[in-house]
């Protein structure tokens, strides 16, 4: 589904990430771990398309299309959602109608007929559900005012409504108190099917206690340094990155 | 009286303005303190420096008067024409106590003066002098603020009538008071109408004003309407200006407050030729409040000019100031907000915001705030930006599947949306932010298919 190969990046003439490689298929749950400051959620960033940065070498594709020669947009309509570690407040702009221009441009790219006003309203309540969004959502400008818990929320609640092909939560755990966390994870174990995937981008194993992955990646100065089964996560909080930090500068040394 | 009895270099518009008025005077409405009042504007109007903008925009101005000394001055109330061939569409689910001005007139199938069972007295100005004229006068003939310019001093030579709306003590106006200006001529119509409200102690008003246009000669309209909050009165006014791009409109606005009393505004703007909104308010006794919110969406070569001044002359008093703008293609837009708080105004709080979006690198904005300060326990803030559309906001949009175009879209109807939820009548609102809209997309203009823009009419 995601094909990453060599991929080189650079903001400003800084090079962040420096030859990473990722194979995600569906069905798929792939963690992304690492210290601060490798280059976890510019990988994200580059997916998504944005702007600053500056792809220098490599190549992404998504089902086989070069998703580097697309726009923002065309990407979350080929079926890429980011689920923001800070997702950005957009007073004035109510919930409802900035789903509904999005589920329209979605489904329009994709050859689907537009929702009824009805079946729109339905699939909101539903959604809303997946992450007990008990409270009106719908009066309500984007993310303003939201608690950290409410702005993660809200994030996977829009994930339900585009169900996308390909979920990257970048830090959806952080600021993220214990039944705020058991929600979003669980609002996320209930999107998955056989016919999508998640990467799930995170500092802490906690998340990984309630979104399993299949496969665990260790990002360290802009490469995937080590790549392993869940466990290695529970290894990687028990030791901590000092272990990976010095691995890494013994493999340089040889 | 000759424009030659007065020295001052003269532009060729106050030379005909002159002209004009000793040609009209015998005919425009007369009373003996009336009379007094206009030879004060003239003399005003004649002595001051004719400087209705700022540098920036003088010359335009004075350019777009240079090209048409043929206005008209209406002399006599037009015909009656029922509201319904205006009105083609049905009015919307508010409940409004309409009176109607056409070309400077007030227009009534029969009574000038309504006076309910409460006291409260709406009509016309001159018909209110008549009846009333211990009432009126000495709100009528107060001393011009020393904000008078020659605009205003032209509404004192040259008005024709205006509305008078009186709310006597602990009257609450249930129903909004609308006043709908129409201009329906086939000539170059100058208008100066004067507005007179009088809010009593713990009364309330809600004043809804709108401009129109019917027939697209030239206009030039020049309003001025003087608000007296009494002690503890609450009055809401509410603007609506969509005007074709041959028209310039300047409205004043003047409220004096007392004690405890609390005035909000909501002027939006959606199309102009020219239009400058004037806003004075005076907070004359303790603990009265102002809350000032503004839109203006122009584009195309329109302009748009909004001068606040606030005027905090007594201890513990508060005023809110939100301006908004977006301004596209080569529109322009000023914005000037005085705040003066004076020695005496202790514990002021005042709050100044102008935010603009400029669209294109033709549009242009100037804003300028202005706080003078002469108390010095006081909390005052003020911010002005201009900028463009929030790219952050602009990637998140675009990350959900909506295009640059969408999401922009979005981002300006939720710019703009900002002072519509301000309004605190909830048809009103959901009417304006529809106005918002259209407009946004480019549906909303001044065409002959939709004869009316009032806010509260069905296309």
């Amino acid at each position: 589904m995601l094909k990453i190969e060599n991929l080189h990046v650079a903001i400003e003439g800084r090079e962040i990430l420096k030859g990473v490689n990722l194979q995600i298929n569906k069905g798929e749950v792939h963690a992304i771990m690492g210290p601060n400051g490798t280059g976890k959620s510019t990988l994200a960033s580059v997916i998504a398309g944005k702007e600053k940065y500056e792809v220098t070498e490599g190549s992404i594709t998504f089902n086989g299309k070069n998703l580097l020669e697309m726009s923002i947009e065309d990407r979350a309509r080929e079926g890429i959602f980011i689920g923001f570690q800070y997702p950005v407040e957009i007073p004035g702009v109510s919930i409802t109608n900035f789903m509904k221009t999005a589920v329209e441009e979605v489904r329009r790219y994709r050859n689907l007929p537009p929702l009824s006003e009805l079946e729109f309203r339905k699939m909101m309540k539903e959604k809303e559900k997946v992450v007990e969004l008990t409270e009106k959502l719908s009066g309500r400008s984007v993310n303003e005012g939201f608690s950290g818990g409410e702005k993660k929320r809200n994030e996977i609640f829009q994930m339900a409504m585009l169900e996308p092909e390909l979920a990257i939560l970048d830090e959806t755990d952080s600021g993220l108190d214990i039944d705020a966390l058991r929600i979003v994870a669980n609002g996320v174990n209930k999107l998955k099917s056989p016919d999508n995937a998640t990467i799930v981008i995170t500092h802490y194993q906690r998340l990984l206690d309630y979104i399993v992955p299949d496969v665990v990646h260790i990002l360290f100065d802009g490469k995937i340094v080590k790549t392993g089964p869940k466990e290695l996560a529970l290894e990687l909080e028990k030791r901590g990155y000092e272990w990976i930090k010095n691995e890494y500068e013994q493999q340089k040394l040889q | 009286m000759n424009s030659k009895n007065y020295s001052n270099v003269m532009t060729p518009f106050t030379d005909f303005i002159q002209t004009l008025f000793a040609e009209n005077k015998p005919q425009l409405p007369y009373t003996k303190e009336v009379e007094k009042i206009r030879e004060e504007g003239l003399r005003t109007f004649s002595e001051k420096d004719f400087v209705v903008f700022k540098k920036e925009n003088k010359e335009i101005f004075e350019k777009s008067i240079a090209n048409s000394t043929n206005w008209q001055l209406q002399l006599t109330t037009p015909a009656y024409r029922p509201v319904e061939e205006y009105f083609k569409c049905k009015v919307e689910n508010i409940d409004s106590q309409m009176f109607f001005f056409q070309n400077g007139w007030f227009v009534n199938d029969g009574e000038k003066l309504f006076v309910n069972e409460k006291g409260v007295i709406i009509g016309s100005l001159f018909a209110a002098l008549e009846q009333y004229p211990q009432l009126v006068l000495p709100y009528l003939t107060e001393h011009p603020s020393e904000k008078e310019d020659t605009l205003s001093a032209l509404n004192r030579m040259l008005f024709s009538d205006g509305l008078f709306v009186y709310v006597p003590d602990n009257v609450v106006v249930e129903r909004p008071v609308q006043l709908i200006s129409l201009i329906d001529s086939n000539q170059d119509l100058l208008l100066n109408n004067r507005n007179l409200i009088i809010v009593g102690k713990n009364a309330q008003l809600t004043f809804i004003q709108c401009d129109d246009s019917i027939h697209f000669n030239k206009s030039f309209i020049n309003n001025v309407t003087k608000t007296y909050l009494d002690e503890s009165a609450k009055f809401f006014y509410y603007k609506m200006e969509n005007k074709d791009a041959e028209s310039l409109l300047f409205n004043e606005l003047e409220v004096m407050q007392k004690a405890h009393s609390e005035f909000y505004s909501n002027a939006m703007t959606f199309n102009a030729g020219y239009i400058r909104n004037r806003l004075n308010v005076y907070l004359k006794e303790p603990f009265s409040r102002a809350n000032l919110y503004g839109l203006y969406l122009v584009d195309k070569k329109q302009h748009v000019d909004s001068q606040i001044f606030v005027d905090h002359q007594m201890p513990d008093c508060e005023s809110n100031q939100l301006y908004k703008g977006i301004v596209d293609e080569s529109a322009t837009a000023h914005f000037l907000g005085h705040v003066l708080v004076r020695p005496d105004a202790q514990r002021t709080m005042a709050n100044q915001t102008n935010r603009n979006i400029a669209l294109t690198d033709e549009a242009h904005i100037t804003s300028k705030p202005f706080l003078e300060i002469y108390a010095d326990d006081v909390k005052c803030n003020h911010g002005t930006t201009v900028g463009q559309l929030d790219e952050e906001a602009m990637y998140y949009i675009r990350t959900r599947g909506i295009c640059e175009h969408s999401a922009r879209k979005l981002l300006m109807f939720a710019f703009a949306n900002e002072i519509a939820d301000f309004i605190l009548i909830d048809s009103l609102k959901a009417r304006y932010k529809e106005m918002i809209r259209k407009r946004l997309n480019g549906e909303l203009t001044i065409c002959d298919h939709c004869v009316l823009h009032c806010p509260y009419v069905h296309e």
